[in-house]
């Protein structure tokens, strides 16, 4: 299993927080190769978005470490190594679209004819073209996701870390997006960390689902998504995207994704 | 801007004025009529037309002594705005500094500062504005101060997440989101700002100032019982405050025009 190139290695993570003694992350081992679709999924506390905010160098591990194309993950933060998709669009309400799509290449030092000619094409890659010149709150949920996306590949990085990008939109619009999603991964070639709730959601889109277990957060148990591409409407209907789903349901009961919180105090207790 | 676009805007701008207009020329209308109905003394309250009058015939002296003001209270309102917004940033910038000096902020802001007129007097030269501008410009300086400061923290954590992402610099999160996000908060405290300078100048003055200003010219009318044109120094003492506050107000607009609901004075 591996890959011709690891774009990025997590090794022996582990993440405590002081505050109330918490192992959100425990003994971590991941390698990811190039144009690899990466699902983290678990229930909440399982660590995955911290895991995610380990390798963006947002939360500094307490032991272990992370590399991004051969560099630590700092030096690779401070290179613009990566793109980064939160749940919240978090757009700046005093920025037009175009101007937050800009952002990034702004901080990049890019002149302006030059960010201008990206952001018309980036408009175009999430079917925005027309509305650069509005503002955040003249549009829906859905929208401003996708000019969340947008800014954060606009200076094209190699890397894609998304944090429950589609978990406030609703169903119909998250299925859409999904498959927006794979055509513009297609066509860029990017590798992407993708931490969601939803199990149909990661195994429709990924490569690999990394299923995570809460308290302390670790590795459950990795599934190879084997489902033909491009994917598209159909592979929900196929059979085997039934089967991985049910095989990533399984991992997580396993790990006690629906036991009542004294039966998880047990499982941790064992754990332990 | 063609011709129909623009009628469109005046008569929806007309519109929208229409009904405080109608309650600015009521009462004062009420005001004439009540005076000459219930044989109200000019001592107590004279009539609009009077105070017209006097507000004509002293324009003279009147206009230029509310200019003399108006200056310090442009003084005041300029450093005390000012200062509040460079110590929000510094005590925003520094934690250490704010949890030390904050919640003497706070109490400050609490303190009826226009009662150290007398003592400020005597602290400058009373007959020169420094004494006044620092009146309205301490006046001035903790609203600003307390709702810059709120609005530099106010700013969503992973707006912060996402520009170390980009590695953003201190400055540079200052710069394109502290600031921005603040803005609103300071254009607030501005307005409050601008009104508070007024007070403060007008009543520092009473407490002794150079007669070329408009608060000294109030109290000496008053003392004098000359009451129709200390009323008409009143009404240009309101006329400045609220040019000022409108300034401010225009101000924000040309700032702030991105805001959802920046659309009322």
């Amino acid at each position: 299993m591996t890959e011709p190139t690891t774009v990025v290695s997590v090794s022996g993570v582990t993440k405590t927080f002081p505050r109330g003694n918490v192992t959100a992350l425990q003994d971590i081992n991941l390698d990811l190769g190039a144009g690899e679709f990466i699902s983290l999924i678990g229930p909440s506390g399982c660590g995955k978005s911290t895991l995610l905010r380990v390798i963006g160098d947002l939360v500094e591990p307490t032991s272990g470490s992370v590399t991004i194309n051969g560099k630590s993950a700092h030096q690779a933060r401070t290179d613009r190594d990566y793109g980064i998709v939160f749940q919240d669009a978090v757009l700046f309400d005093w920025r037009t679209v175009s101007k937050n799509i800009e952002l990034p290449l702004e901080m990049l030092g890019w002149d302006r004819p030059k960010r201008r000619t990206r952001v018309a094409e980036m408009l175009a890659l999430v079917e925005l073209t027309g509305f650069g010149d509005h503002h955040p709150w003249q549009l829906s949920g859905g929208m401003q996701q996708r000019v969340s996306i947008a800014r954060a590949l606009a200076f094209e990085p190699a890397l894609l870390l998304m944090d429950e990008p589609f978990g406030a939109l609703d169903e119909m619009t998250r299925e859409r997006l999904n498959l927006e999603l794979l055509s513009i991964w297609q066509q860029l070639q990017s590798t992407v960390v993708f931490v969601t709730h939803s199990i149909s959601e990661a195994v429709f889109l990924s490569t690999r689902v990394v299923v995570m277990s809460p308290r302390p957060g670790r590795i459950a148990g990795i599934v190879d998504i084997d489902l033909p591409g491009p994917r598209s409407v159909e592979t929900r209907e196929d059979p085997r995207f039934f089967e991985l789903v049910t095989e990533v349901r399984e991992l997580l009961r396993m790990r006690g994704e629906h036991l009542l919180p004294e039966e998880e105090a047990a499982v941790a207790g064992e754990d332990a | 801007m063609s011709a129909s676009a623009l009628t469109l805007r005046s008569t929806k701008a007309l519109r929208e004025w229409a009904p405080a207009l109608v309650v600015a020329i009521a009462v004062i209308g009420g005001w004439q009529g009540a005076i000459a109905a219930f044989d109200i003394q000019q001592f107590l309250l004279p009539k609009p037309s009077n105070i017209a009058a006097a507000l004509w015939d002293d324009r003279g002296t009147l206009w230029p002594a509310g200019w003399y003001t108006f200056k310090e209270a442009l003084g005041g309102f300029a450093l005390g705005s000012c200062l509040g917004v460079l110590f929000a940033l510094i005590v925003a910038r520094f934690e250490r500094v704010g949890a030390a000096l904050m919640p003497i902020a706070i109490a400050g802001n609490a303190v009826p500062i226009i009662a150290f007129a007398p003592i400020f007097n005597a602290w400058f030269d009373p007959l020169e504005p420094t004494s006044k501008m620092a009146i309205a410009g301490v006046l001035c300086f903790f609203p600003v101060l307390v709702n810059t400061l709120r609005g530099l923290q106010s700013v969503r954590p992973q707006q912060i997440e996402l520009m170390r992402a980009y590695a953003a610099g201190e400055i540079a999160i200052y710069r394109r989101v502290r600031i921005p996000t603040a803005l609103p908060y300071i254009f607030t405290s501005l307005k409050i700002a601008s009104v508070l300078a007024m007070i403060g100048a007008v009543v520092g003055e009473y407490f002794g100032g150079s007669f070329d200003a408009l608060g000294v010219l109030i109290r000496s009318d008053a003392q004098i019982l000359d009451f129709v044109t200390a009323w008409a120094g009143i009404v240009v003492a309101s006329v400045l405050g609220i040019t000022l506050y409108l300034a401010v107000a225009i101000a924000e607009r040309i700032f702030v025009r991105w805001a959802p609901g920046g659309r009322d004075v």
